[in-house]
């Protein structure tokens, strides 16, 4: 196993697939000649050409739209769009076509679509540049949802969702891509819809995934210090959502603190609580608290920002808050 | 004056029993210790005596029903008593078992509605009809029979946690731990709350075992020291005691441990204890748990009192005991109340293993077989009886340091037997 | 064109007419919910386009889908039990009158989005071209969808990228109740195409024949030349928009104008014109065509409704 970035992750996890599949082919704005504006495809355009990593105008709706035509007729296309928002200009494809297809027309067609998307805050981008509105995709039926926090899962999520016949929306966190981890090479997958436990622990259990991963991994160290021990379940699928360890851990800890970077209002925070109480509920043994982001759009200014956006110390906060 | 027969609790943790058969009908006469009806619980299939002398009025609950402890399932008085029954009673026996064992306002949590505009008080006041707890604490409360309304919450706003439950269960075990109550009454013994499994498939033993382990092994950190003992002089003496003794009496090499182990723990308080959240309780007496395999798992019957109990005697109850347990038929009393567990594979021949805690206890011995070793003493090589054991600890309790020198105490004992006699 | 080709067009432009007529009825008694879209005084669009079409070409539509689903193929009995949600419809029931679909006719479906299924249209195409096939890819769409987004960006790659489409917009004189003139800054859609650098074609809508030979041309020049063309078909609808529509932006005598030139009289007529069609050919024909509705009706009333396992099937390919 290699220690390599969430960015060769993903990398490799597309290179791996394309040479094995002939079907799959990438198409975006600036995939090619540029090499990804988040270098994720470098070298790709040399080595597989301009039909196979092809570059679109700015066109969100001819990306995804030609992205699902292309699928509908047995190609695996993986359409990049350069970050989650300007999927708000092409939502339509996203939620309501894609997810909509084969159901409604009688499971007779079949999508085998992967959209990789950029998202998240923290780079002083602005508000319509900065957001993490996974939770809105998740809502939809028919799609689905994956949103890896380590690089191991990365290539593993990305690599079965290539090979779906299922539309699968890819969230990557922009600040994640020097993100370090072993990976293993060559042929690996991890199937969608999984839940992990990412760290052990029995007093409290932290429901996250992405960027929050990350953030617990370093707030359940600091809480080790006082002698908490974070049990950190990281769901890495939104959609379908498999609440299986999360309930297990939770039945051992009875206390739950949920991290996400999205708001908190309607949020991968308020279903997986919900879930918890209906299908736990004996079990708690203290409200469950959740960690978002600030009910703000996103401030440019770097320290306004910051505050808006979940922290280490609001997680070890809450976890405190949870053990009261 | 007639006279209501509740299901009994049978166990320590207990919550619910099935009624397997009743052995008395209706209109049959009943004398006081005669047996009523045979229950079902986690452990094993008991009898159930009538407290009572008189004639079995009614019987309140079905073969097969599912019932929680303290629930009424008989009536027991005069032939030309008037018996009225009320309607909580009846509602029992014939509702479901799932319907049974949830909350629900009939089945006896105080359900007064709160008095208009007096929100304020109700949280206040611990007697009003709204108690604060967890929603985990009222669960663990239901299973247990505690009374919510009586326990002081700790959590924010006065809720009432995990930990004031453990708190006030820990108590019971103190008072159910001292030597009148374990040679009397089972159901004041309380353990910490176990997670309630769920699955229907595993036979009720199944079940407890299951449950009981994993919460054991995930909840308890703990740590492991083995010794080995020589074995030669205890081996003699048994087979020379064994010599005067009736073939039904003869005593066994786990006779000896159990006594050898009894005798130690008196020296060692701390290891025949239990973790209680914010304290450490230590017993009074000492009661030997001893596992003993059975059809589908394994029963832990005690010798209560063991240190201050003849090798005879111990033998005599174990093997008593055993056979019960081995027959599906024990007495609650035989498998309560036990502070600290031997697990003995001897006979199958192992030369070590590790055995999980059987909570709350502190500590359990697992032991193998006195094998027949080549052993260096003196320079020179020859045959020696050699047993291996291994202590498994609970790290909040005790640490390594004093189990060894528990195991280290344990060998004057079984390296010098004859102490066993005196 | 031969003989037996020339009725079967005829057949299936009188069983449009009739299936749907029925399909209004059935709508007004309360046995068909939802939108109900209808393609009547349409009917020449789809035939002659589709009869011009290679079984390999495929063919794509908006919500307007009745007619372009029986001119692809599907029987009416699939589009009828469709339209009354039963399982044997052909989305099973799931889809109702605005999701038609049939792979195995290569009718990739009635899409609802006004616009959303162009773009989808150019995937299609972008499919072929990528697996070396020379099929054309048939998009049809109203004169109101070209005021949106999609509309543009699916011309533009399919221009950029050499894209076998044959966009066809059967321009109807009204997005909903908003005539063309209030709503396009352009009456003449074709002239859109322009701005793209594709070429383009208008054809009178009600004339089948016209159509048919307007198709056949400018699919020939999108699979010879590998490149998109937009075809314009002037016609009407002689319903409304859809069912419950008031009408209130038309006039009586604007409606009985183009009824008069009814695209099914304009084709009767000229069939009749050849020596080898005669009268009680054609009234056989419509005889037919009202036999087999009745029996589509009576298929799709004695088909099951869809089981409740329908429910949770076709979710995901991959549960």
């Amino acid at each position: 196993m290699a220690r390599i970035t969430m960015r060769e992750a993903i990398s490799q996890a597309l290179w791996e697939e394309m040479e094995r599949d002939p079907a799959v082919f990438i198409l975006g704005e600036e995939v090619g000649v540029w090499g990804g504006t988040y270098a994720v495809t470098k070298g790709f355009y040399d080595h597989f050409g301009p039909e196979r990593v092809k570059d679109t105008p700015i066109a969100e709706n001819a990306i995804l739209g030609a992205a699902i035509g292309a699928a509908l007729v047995g190609l695996r296309p993986i359409a990049e769009l350069m970050t989650i928002n300007f999927a708000f200009s092409a939502m339509d494809y996203v939620v309501n076509q894609a997810p909509k297809l084969r159901y409604m027309f009688g499971g007779q067609f079949k999508v085998p679509l992967v959209i990789r998307a950029v998202g998240g805050g923290g780079r002083q981008l602005g508000a319509t540049h900065s957001q993490t509105p996974d939770a809105v995709f998740a809502h939809f039926p028919g799609l689905k949802v994956v949103s890896p926090g380590t690089p191991e899962d990365a290539k593993g999520l990305l690599k079965t969702a290539i090979r779906s016949d299922d539309p699968v929306l890819f969230l990557e966190h922009a600040t994640m891509y020097q993100v370090r981890g072993e990976v293993p090479e060559g042929e690996y997958l991890i199937p969608i819809g999984q839940s992990k436990v990412q760290r052990p622990g029995r007093d409290v259990t932290i429901v996250t995934y992405a960027k929050g991963l990350e953030l617990s991994l370093k707030a359940a160290d600091e809480l080790a210090k006082e002698g908490i021990e974070a049990e950190i379940v990281d769901l890495r699928t939104l959609r379908p959502l498999d609440m299986g360890p999360v309930l297990e851990s939770f039945k051992k800890t009875n206390r739950a603190v949920i991290v996400e970077e999205g708001w908190r209002s309607y949020g991968v925070g308020a279903e997986v609580a919900a879930r918890i109480y209906e299908e736990a509920f004996d079990y708690a043994d203290a409200p469950i608290l959740r960690v978002a982001q600030k009910e703000v759009p996103l401030p440019y200014n770097r320290t306004l920002e910051q505050a808006a956006l979940p922290q280490v110390p609001d997680i070890t906060a809450a976890v405190k808050e949870a053990l009261k | 004056m007639a006279e209501t027969i509740n299901m009994p609790k049978l166990g320590f943790d207990m919550a619910e029993g099935t009624l397997v058969r009743w052995l008395k009908k209706e209109g049959e006469t009943v004398a006081k210790g005669d047996v009523l009806a045979e229950i079902e619980t986690d452990k094993a299939t008991v009898e159930v005596e009538s407290s009572a002398s008189g004639v079995v009025r009614k019987l309140l609950v079905d073969e097969g029903a599912v019932v929680p402890v303290n629930t009424p399932i008989a009536i027991v008085g005069a032939a030309d008593e008037v018996i009225s029954v009320s309607s909580e009673q009846l509602s029992v026996s014939s509702e479901p078992s799932s319907v049974v064992s949830r909350p629900s306002p009939v089945a006896g949590e105080q359900t007064a509605p709160m008095p208009a505009g007096d929100a304020q008080s109700s949280i206040v006041n611990p007697q009003s009809s709204i108690v604060k707890a967890s929603p985990l604490a009222k669960r663990v409360a239901r299973e247990r029979g505690l009374d919510l309304s009586r326990i002081q919450g700790t959590g924010p706003g006065g809720r009432i946690v995990r930990r004031d439950i453990e708190k006030v269960i820990s108590e019971q075990l103190l008072v159910s731990s001292a030597p009148s109550v374990v040679s009397g009454q089972p159901s004041v013994a309380a353990r910490p709350p176990s997670v309630e499994g769920e699955t229907v498939a595993l036979t009720k033993l199944r079940q407890a075992i299951a449950r009981r382990m994993s919460e054991a092994k995930s909840s308890v950190p703990h740590f492991y020291v083995t010794h080995e003992y020589k074995m030669d002089a205890l081996l003699a003496l048994r087979a020379q005691i064994n010599g005067y003794l009736p073939e039904e009496e003869k005593v066994s090499v786990n006779d000896f441990i159990i006594r050898a182990v009894a005798l130690t723990l008196r020296e060692f308080p701390n290891l025949n204890a239990s973790f209680a959240g914010d304290k450490v309780v230590r017993h009074g007496a000492v009661n030997v748990g001893v596992a003993v395999a059975v059809e589908g798992g394994l029963l832990t019957v005690v010798c209560k009192d063991a240190d201050v109990k003849s090798l005879r005697q111990i033998a005599a109850e174990v093997k008593r005991m055993a056979a019960g347990a081995r027959q599906g038929k024990v007495r609650p009393e035989d498998i309560e109340g036990s502070t600290f567990s031997i697990s003995n594979l001897g006979m199958f021949d192992v030369e070590n293993f590790a055995a999980i805690i059987n909570p709350p206890e502190a500590a359990i011995l697992a032991v193998g077989s006195a094998r027949q070793v080549p052993v260096v003493e003196e320079g020179q090589v020859r045959a020696g009886w050699r047993m291996k054991a291994t202590i498994s600890v609970d790290h909040r309790v005790s640490d390594g340091a004093e189990a060894a020198q528990f195991m280290q105490a344990l060998a004057k004992y079984l390296e010098e037997p004859v102490r066993l006699l005196v | 064109m031969n003989k037996d080709k020339l009725l079967q067009m005829y057949y299936e432009m009188v069983l449009i007419r009739r299936v749907e007529e029925r399909g209004a009825e059935l709508y007004q008694a309360g046995k068909i919910g939802g939108f109900m879209h209808l393609y009547i005084g349409q009917e020449a669009v789809s035939t002659g386009l589709i009869a011009a079409r290679e079984p390999r070409d495929r063919v794509i539509t908006a919500y307007r889908d009745h007619g372009v689903a029986i001119n692809c193929g599907i029987s009416a009995n699939e589009v009828m039990a469709e339209l009354l949600g039963k399982v044997t419809g052909t989305s099973k029931g799931k889809g109702g009158s605005m999701h038609m679909a049939s792979v195995e006719k290569n009718m990739w479906g009635g899409h609802a989005i006004v616009g959303g299924h162009l773009p989808i249209a150019a995937g299609l195409a972008l499919g072929d071209q990528y697996q070396g096939n020379d099929n054309v890819t048939i998009c049809m769409f109203g004169d109101g969808a070209t005021n949106i987004g999609y509309f543009h960006e699916a011309l533009n790659v399919s221009m950029l990228w050499n894209l076998r489409v044959l966009w066809v917009c059967e321009n109807n004189q009204y997005g909903m109740g908003t005539a063309v003139e209030r709503a396009s800054a352009v009456s003449e859609i074709r002239q859109k195409a322009e701005g793209y650098g594709m070429k383009n074609g208008r054809v009178d809508g009600m004339d089948v024949l016209a159509v048919y030979e307007a198709a056949k041309e400018s699919m020939d020049y999108v699979r010879r030349e590998s490149k998109p063309y937009l075809l314009e078909a002037v016609t009407y609808r002689f319903r409304g928009h859809s069912m419950g529509d008031p009408e209130r932006y038309r006039t009586q005598d604007e409606v009985k104008k183009w009824q008069d030139n009814d695209p099914i009289g304009i084709f009767r007529a000229a069939l009749l014109k050849k020596k080898n069609i005669s009268a009680a050919e054609l009234d056989e024909i419509e005889a037919r065509a009202e036999a087999d509705t009745q029996k589509a009706v009576e298929f799709a009333e004695a088909s099951p409704e869809p089981g409740m396992e329908e429910l949770f099937r076709d979710v995901y390919v991959e549960d």
